[in-house]
């Protein structure tokens, strides 16, 4: 059985790196924009892992993470933060909202892989 | 898609970004203070170091990170952006937009030009920050261009890749560690999993593992979603303490933790039973992880699980197999209706391109269609006819709404501006400020892509010539910034764009003199202010003493009106001194269609652009008068008007045709004043499908371009403002003549 990845990043290019990076990896990929679009998107796709970026228009990553976490159904779902984010506040900020993991950027596949693996059984 | 693909995807998500980041700094310029305009602009420059980054453009990132990190301090309220600021931000931007060009199509950027502007970056976000938290930041980036991210707290990721394990490590030094790990109730809230991080943990070498349940609660005082377990493991393995750390990097912060070596650890060693690790009742695992510490929990308090953890953990896998199944089915449904957000497609320009000149030739048969039925058949009140014309005007509507497809806003071409402005105003010492208005006006994009061009030129000039110096301006009274307004608005059916500045005018008395100097007019010439500014679209005519770097690049004015009527457009200048010029660009909205009147000049059929008629009249012998040589006036209303014979001046006849047995058309010129057109007869008016000359055959003078008509004959679209301009001139131009066409 595939797992299957939800993927939030407003940026075109990081989505499809993403969704290139994992549909090769043997996952199958969900992707939202922001999010909001992100939570739509989760209700219905019931994910192994969730990836998110930080930095979003509409609801950002911190707000979509708190918002996975109030979830009943998703509230367990390992949540990986892409971010290019060195600050040590942010990082803070995206655990103290529930992140359970982060991959920094630049993006690099193997390291993509590795988290993912790392959170998921 | 491969990485080429998604690189070039990364380019084009650049330009989205630059044009934000640009209108984002423009908005903070002119007093916007909504933080999500700076949080826009941040997200943009954040955007493009994310997938530079992921590229390995290096330069890119490292400017982009020193820049990002100045404008963090602008979000954070750190740093007020004021005028100063802005101005630093947005040399910023053109530079990241010159990095971004560079790193796509090669070449480099000045490096002392990048190199200044991160000093003065830094500069801002040092100065208005605290410097503990922010000057070590703010210098790393040019130091070592690749971000290697740390951070204050002193954590810092370590990437975690598998490769390094293998085989011949066995040689290696073998170290070992004891391990306590006792997570907290909220590692398994944040999604995280023991069993994994003990996975992991094995991975690194032999390890063996005891459960210490001592605080596991009797069943019934048990609390589903608590952490009463906790480990100790004793490992083997080459890796350093660091790195037996870094598996629980995620988790930190969620559990007590403790790794020591053996060798210190021994003493101190509490009774434990040792538990072979089974590392593959987690493999094949399908990861659906809803509550994983519950599950692992209740078993665990049944008696026999005492025995092992690996036990638990596959008890725990078994729960969630069948949890998983019953949410998947109810999960797929709403998939496919969720993930459908988004209005807007992208179409590659070519297939719309096609669409357009397919569009054209349905018009064009569509109206040969039209034609060959009235000529057969003359009852007209078949119902082939009332088809025909439905046809007509569902043709009508296909077209317009395929050119709504390629119309575009003006804005990314009004965007170019403000850098060139911002440049240029550098170069020469001049402060400007460049206003827009209108920049979501619709035109179509081949119509776009003509402009920047002239545009371009025009704004050197209103920098370089328009707006006065500071000093100038001060002594004169004005504010020493000055203003460009560039403004663009749709006006029947062409789309009109003005460049107002406030500058000192046109010196006309320098003008002429030029002018004069330069054999364009003769000194004893009488001309009125319009025709002096005219002046300066002549050919050959420079006003700058010097030719300066910025606008004396060998095109003059009037390469700039040449072009813009070359796209069937007018230019056009009123001035007033001291207080700036306006010129005033009218073109139309398409380059594939245009309204035109059908008019027959000596036998041959022409179509005259309507947009540059004003009237149409049936002159009376009495209202011609003769005027030198051979030239003829019509009185219209009281008011003289040049007479221009087509036929004359396009060489299908010998002689002027007499004025009374034609048309007059009274057109417009881009110099403001009116000429009468005398045409033999209007055949009538209609849209045509604009072919050009240049790309079928050769430029001829006087001809704008051919289409073809609903007979399938080809007619000819009759330049107005060449026409006007050559019966204005001293004398017809050799090439003037259309004796090449046959």
């Amino acid at each position: 059985m595939k797992k299957k990845v939800l993927t939030v990043d407003d940026s075109r290019t990081i989505r499809n790196m993403l969704l290139v990076t994992l549909n090769n990896a043997g996952f199958e990929t969900i992707q939202a924009e922001d999010g909001i679009e992100g939570l739509e998107v989760l209700e219905g796709c019931n994910p192994d892992v969730i990836v998110t970026d930080i930095n979003m228009p509409r609801l950002d990553g911190f707000g979509f993470i708190e918002g996975v976490r109030r979830n009943e159904k998703y509230r367990a779902v390992p949540i990986l933060v892409l971010t290019t984010e060195s600050d040590a506040e942010k990082k803070n900020r995206a655990r103290q909202a529930g992140a359970t993991g982060w991959i920094v950027k630049p993006f690099d596949p193997a390291k993509l892989i590795d988290a993912i693996e790392r959170v998921t059984a | 898609m491969d990485m080429n693909e998604i690189k070039e995807i990364f380019f084009q998500e650049c330009e989205e970004q630059l044009a934000e980041l640009e209108s984002g700094l423009l908005k903070l310029n002119d007093g916007d203070r909504d933080p999500e305009t700076v949080n826009a602009v941040f997200r943009a420059v954040h955007s493009i170091k994310g997938g530079a980054g992921a590229f390995g453009l290096e330069e890119l990132v490292a400017f982009a990170h020193v820049f990002e990190t100045t404008l963090d301090c602008v979000r954070s309220n750190k740093l007020e952006p004021n005028q100063d600021v802005l101005k630093v931000m947005l040399k910023s931007a053109d530079v990241l937009a010159d990095l971004v060009t560079c790193s796509r199509d090669g070449g480099s950027v000045e490096e002392s030009r990048t190199r200044g502007l991160v000093k003065e970056l830094e500069a801002l976000a040092n100065g208005e920050a605290p410097p503990a938290a922010e000057a070590p930041k703010a210098a790393k980036p040019a130091a070592a261009p690749v971000v290697q991210p740390t951070d204050d707290s002193g954590f810092q990721p370590i990437p975690f890749t598998f490769d390094s394990f293998g085989d011949d490590e066995a040689v290696e030094d073998q170290f070992t560690y004891e391990v306590t790990f006792k997570p907290t109730r909220e590692l398994y809230s944040k999604g995280n999993e023991a069993a994994l991080l003990l996975r992991d943990l094995s991975r690194l070498g032999e390890m063996s593992i005891a459960c210490d349940m001592d605080q596991l609660p009797a069943l019934e005082s048990m609390d589903p979603e608590a952490s009463y377990f906790g480990w100790k493991i004793s490992i083997t393995t080459p890796k350093s303490e660091d790195e037996v750390r870094a598996v629980f990097e995620f988790a930190e912060w969620d559990c007590e933790l403790d790794v020591k070596s053996a060798e210190t650890a021994e003493g101190e060693e509490l009774p434990m039973i040792p538990v072979p690790f089974d590392l593959s009742a987690l493999d094949d695992e399908p990861a659906e992880a809803v509550q994983p510490q519950a599950e692992t929990a209740a078993k665990a308090s049944v008696p026999e699980a005492t025995s092992s953890v690996a036990k638990a953990v596959n008890a725990a896998v078994e729960k969630k197999e069948s949890a998983a199944t019953a949410a998947a089915a109810a999960a797929q449904n709403n998939a496919a209706a969720a993930s459908s957000v988004g209005q807007t497609i992208r179409v590659d320009l070519d297939r719309v391109d096609r669409l357009i000149n397919l569009v054209g030739e349905l018009v064009i048969n569509q109206a040969m269609l039209s034609q060959s039925v009235i000529e057969n058949d003359n009852n007209g009140v078949s119902s082939i006819n009332m088809g025909l014309e439905e046809l007509q005007q569902l043709t009508r509507e296909i077209q317009d709404s395929v050119m709504a497809i390629r119309a575009q806003p003006v804005k990314p071409v009004f965007q170019r501006m403000s850098r060139i402005v911002r440049e240029v105003a550098d170069m020469v010492g001049k402060q400007i400020r460049l206003v827009t208005e209108g920049e979501n006006t619709e035109v179509d994009k081949t119509v776009i892509d003509k402009i920047a061009e002239p545009l371009t030129h025009m704004i050197r000039n209103a920098v370089d010539h328009g707006i006065e110096s500071p000093e100038k301006r001060e002594a004169a009274g004005k504010d020493p910034e000055g203003t460009i307004k560039l403004s663009a608005k749709h006006r029947s059916g062409r789309i009109l764009i003005e460049l107002i500045d406030d500058g000192g005018g046109i010196n006309r008395e320098r003008v002429k003199q030029k002018a004069i100097d330069n054999d364009l007019i003769s000194p004893d010439a009488n001309l009125s202010d319009e025709e002096i500014d005219n002046l300066i679209f002549a050919p050959g005519f420079s006003t700058a003493d010097k030719i300066s770097d910025i606008s004396g690049r060998g095109v003059g004015m009037d390469v700039v009106k040449r072009s813009i009527q070359a796209l069937g457009g007018r230019i056009s200048i009123s001035s007033r001194p001291g207080l700036g010029s306006t010129f005033t660009m009218s073109l139309p909205l398409t380059l594939a269609v245009l309204d035109g009147m059908v008019v027959t000049v000596a036998g041959q059929t022409l179509v005259v652009p309507l947009t540059a008629i004003v009237e149409t009249l049936q002159p009376e012998a009495s209202a011609i008068h003769s005027f030198g040589a051979n030239q003829r006036l019509i009185s219209i209303r009281n008011s003289f008007c040049p007479l221009v014979d087509v036929g004359r001046i396009l060489n299908f006849r010998a002689n002027q045709a007499n004025p009374v047995d034609g048309v007059a058309l009274l057109v417009e010129s881009e110099g403001g004043g009116q000429r009468a057109l005398m045409v033999d007869a209007i055949q009538g008016q209609r849209q045509v499908v604009i072919k050009s000359l240049e790309a079928n055959y050769t430029h001829v003078p006087g001809i704008a371009a051919a289409t073809i008509l609903g007979d399938g004959r080809v007619a000819l679209i009759l330049d107005v403002d060449a026409v006007v301009g050559a019966s204005r001139g001293q004398s017809l131009k050799p090439e003037m003549s259309l004796a090449a066409t046959g």
